[in-house]
């Protein structure tokens, strides 16, 4: 079982070296990553945004309700914006990004294997992990920080607006607090965690799509298993990395 | 692969979307960063003994309505004081220009703000004007403190049993 | 070995395989198999479903490794390549899918010419002359705009021929080239097949278990069954042959040594057993 485990850590980190000596073709293939950085993240973008709005309205919600009782509703916007930077920002984008941009990557590689698409490159003599593998992980990869970004500044309006418009929190104290207590440190963290997640989510949906068994319930388990490895990584990666920036 | 030309459009703004967000959260949100926005109303400064955690941006209310923000904090090295500019919105212009400002606390851990108390002057406060009568920042430690040395006052004169217990380890 | 050599020696053989062993886990593929395709020659490689012929194929072109033996391609062994010589062998082949395998991404113009972007720096010009001739070759310049979803199965497979040839390569391989066609398509596919080898001394290996259509273009046909070379010549001699299962197999009867059954005890006892008792679970 530690064995399987090992060794199948070692099989994807194989694969990430294999696939990132191919990181050249941002620059003789910028047109492929251009058109991957479009697949994983703009086709995202609208998602995001709006889960964005409603993780910052709740928080907005629940922050104001637990901060009253302290009277530091004011506070809003520090709690706001530490939880959506530090936590919410990453790992909801990330698992967004695995149930969207994940499974397509995956589900589009796998077909590919199926239908004997990456072979057929192979006879042509051109390395699939070069012209398809590593435009994905790289496109994936950029665009996960823009994304979590985006999530952010979106689910800081989201509290904004209900904690100043709704519940009636001065915009003056909302801000200035939230500028006071927020560490460029913090908006690092949430900047470091995201682009963890964008390699650990991008590279399990395209190793997962690569190594698909060939045929339609092979590429649709592979599927399956790209969210559920992505979320339970982006998961454990957070509790990591949190434990390591607090513990600086 | 064929160009397509909507497509890199898409992507463009994308990325051009996200790098402003990013910029927005890296310059927007810690406090050393810039400010954006341009400022409105009329400027009027005052001066304090301690500001306290007072910060740019913080509210300034009078009898609890917002008038204003904070705009600016600075230390005056002549009279070791703290001079905070205040930005009162244009609208609220009959404010006498005795007033009087003090800093308080939103809430027992809330942010702090300025509060004016209206004077009874016939002339008003404009661009520039100063706020002479100034209550600085209740600082909590040393409300405690004081509570402290005054409880302690107190059991030591009427010689309480638990008073008793504290008078030595204050003497 | 039951074989003697498969091709007259003055025929340069452009692949040669050589007591070829290969297997999954304890199921063995190929038992030792010796084939040769000569220079500018059509060899076909005929035999039952699942005898392995699609993973020859693999073998050939490098994708696999087999067990032991050797397979030598233009003159170089491609089991001891490392993964550039392999590519660069490659270079000089084209191979058709079943399916076609045509990037479905990609407009069947682009799909023809992405070999050559992927190898050559051409002008754009020359580009299009080089892609709409091999179109026109195989007779859908036409559809040059079309994506591969609107193709039907026939002309997916002209254009992926189109693209194994774009390059120009010395051996030109099939993978049951007349798998799921219609008549009409699989006379087109026949045809080419001939054209392409007579017009440019293309050295061509078919796998297919199309007796009819392989014995109009092959030269020499191979006949594998159970791991093994079982007959193999021109079409005229495989047909004239006395052998029992090659008999079967030109003829297409149901039953003979190629068994209509697969392995199974006995059909009485598993009948009016309780199906508890059966020997193996």
């Amino acid at each position: 079982m530690i064995g399987d485990t090992l060794s199948r850590i070692g099989r994807v980190g194989i694969f990430l070296v294999r696939v990132l000596r191919h990181a050249g073709v941002v620059f003789t293939e910028p047109r492929a990553v251009v058109h991957q950085i479009y697949n994983a993240g703009a086709r995202s973008l609208v998602i995001i945004m709006l889960c964005g709005l409603f993780v910052g309205m709740v928080l907005g919600l629940q922050g104001y309700d637990l901060l009253q009782r302290f009277g530091s509703e004011d506070a809003l916007g520090v709690a706001a914006a530490l939880g959506l930077l530090k936590e919410l920002g990453p790992v909801v984008t990330a698992l967004l990004f695995a149930g969207r941009a994940g499974t397509s990557l995956t589900s589009e590689i796998g077909l590919m294997r199926a239908t004997d698409q990456l072979t057929a490159m192979e006879i042509m003599a051109v390395d699939p992990l070069r012209k398809v593998v590593a435009p994905r992980l790289i496109g994936g990869i950029i665009a996960m920080p823009l994304l979590v970004a985006v999530f952010n500044v979106i689910g800081l309006f989201g509290a904004q607006l209900i904690g100043v418009q709704v519940m009636g929190v001065d915009t003056g104290a909302f801000w200035s607090q939230m500028q006071g207590a927020v560490e460029l440190d913090d908006v690092n963290e949430g900047i470091v965690k995201s682009f963890c997640f964008g390699v650990a989510c991008s590279l399990v949906a395209v190793y997962e799509g690569y190594h698909a068994q060939p045929t339609a319930a092979g590429v649709g388990l592979a599927t399956t298993r790209t969210v559920v490895i992505s979320s339970v990584l982006t998961l454990l990666i957070d509790y990591i990395l949190t434990a390591a920036f607090l513990g600086r | 692969m064929k160009p397509n030309r909507s497509l890199e459009i898409g992507t463009g703004l994308f990325v051009l979307l996200g790098f402003a967000a990013l910029a927005f959260l890296t310059t927007q949100l810690p406090g050393s960063g810039m400010r954006l926005g341009a400022a409105q109303g009329y400027k009027v400064l005052a001066k304090f003994d301690n500001v306290g955690d007072l910060k740019a941006g913080s509210p300034v209310s009078m009898s609890g309505v917002r008038i204003g923000r904070v705009e600016a904090i600075a230390f005056d090295a002549t009279d070791y004081r703290a001079e905070v500019t205040l930005r009162i919105e244009p609208q609220f212009d009959k404010i006498p220009d005795d007033s009087d400002a003090s800093i308080q606390t939103a809430g027992l851990l809330g942010g702090k703000y300025v509060g004016i108390g209206a004077g009874g002057s016939e002339t008003f406060l404009a661009d520039g004007g100063r706020i002479e009568f100034t209550q600085s920042a209740i600082v909590l430690e040393s409300l405690v403190n004081k509570f402290f040395a005054n409880f302690a006052d107190k059991g030591s004169s009427t010689g309480t049993a638990p008073a008793s217990d504290a008078a030595p380890t204050k003497e | 070995m039951p074989e003697e050599p498969a091709v007259a020696a003055s025929k340069e053989a452009v692949v040669r395989v050589r007591g070829l062993h290969y297997g999954f886990g304890s199921r063995k593929i190929f038992d030792g198999v010796d084939l040769e395709a000569a220079r500018g020659r059509v060899t076909a490689v005929m035999g039952p479903s699942g005898t392995g012929k699609t993973t020859l194929l693999r073998l050939i072109t490098g994708q696999v490794a087999p067990a032991a033996g050797s397979v030598e391609v233009f003159g170089r062994e491609v089991t001891t390549l490392d993964t550039a010589g392999v590519y660069s062998l490659r270079r000089r082949m084209g191979m058709l899918f079943q399916n076609g395998a045509l990037l479905t991404d990609l407009s069947v113009f682009e799909n023809v010419a992405f070999p050559v972007r992927a190898h050559a720096r051409l002008p754009e010009r020359v580009l299009r002359q080089l892609v709409l001739t091999k179109l026109h070759a195989v007779g859908l310049r036409g559809a040059a705009e079309l994506m591969p979803s609107e193709l039907s199965g026939g002309m997916a497979r002209r254009v992926a021929l189109a693209r194994a040839i774009v390059m120009d390569p010395d051996l030109l391989i099939y993978d049951e080239p007349f798998v799921g066609l219609d008549p009409v398509s699989m006379g087109v596919i026949v045809r080419l097949i001939r054209d392409l080898n007579d017009a440019l001394g293309i050295t061509s290996i078919v796998v297919s278990h199309d007796v009819r259509e392989l014995a109009s273009i092959a030269h020499h046909s191979y006949l594998l069954s159970g791991g093994k070379v079982v007959a193999h010549g021109t079409p005229a001699e495989l047909d004239a042959s006395p052998l029992p299962i090659v008999r079967q197999f030109m003829s297409g009867e149901s039953d003979g040594p190629v068994p209509f059954h697969y392995p199974a005890g006995d059909y009485h006892a598993d009948l009016l057993g309780d199906g508890k008792e059966r020997p193996r679970s």
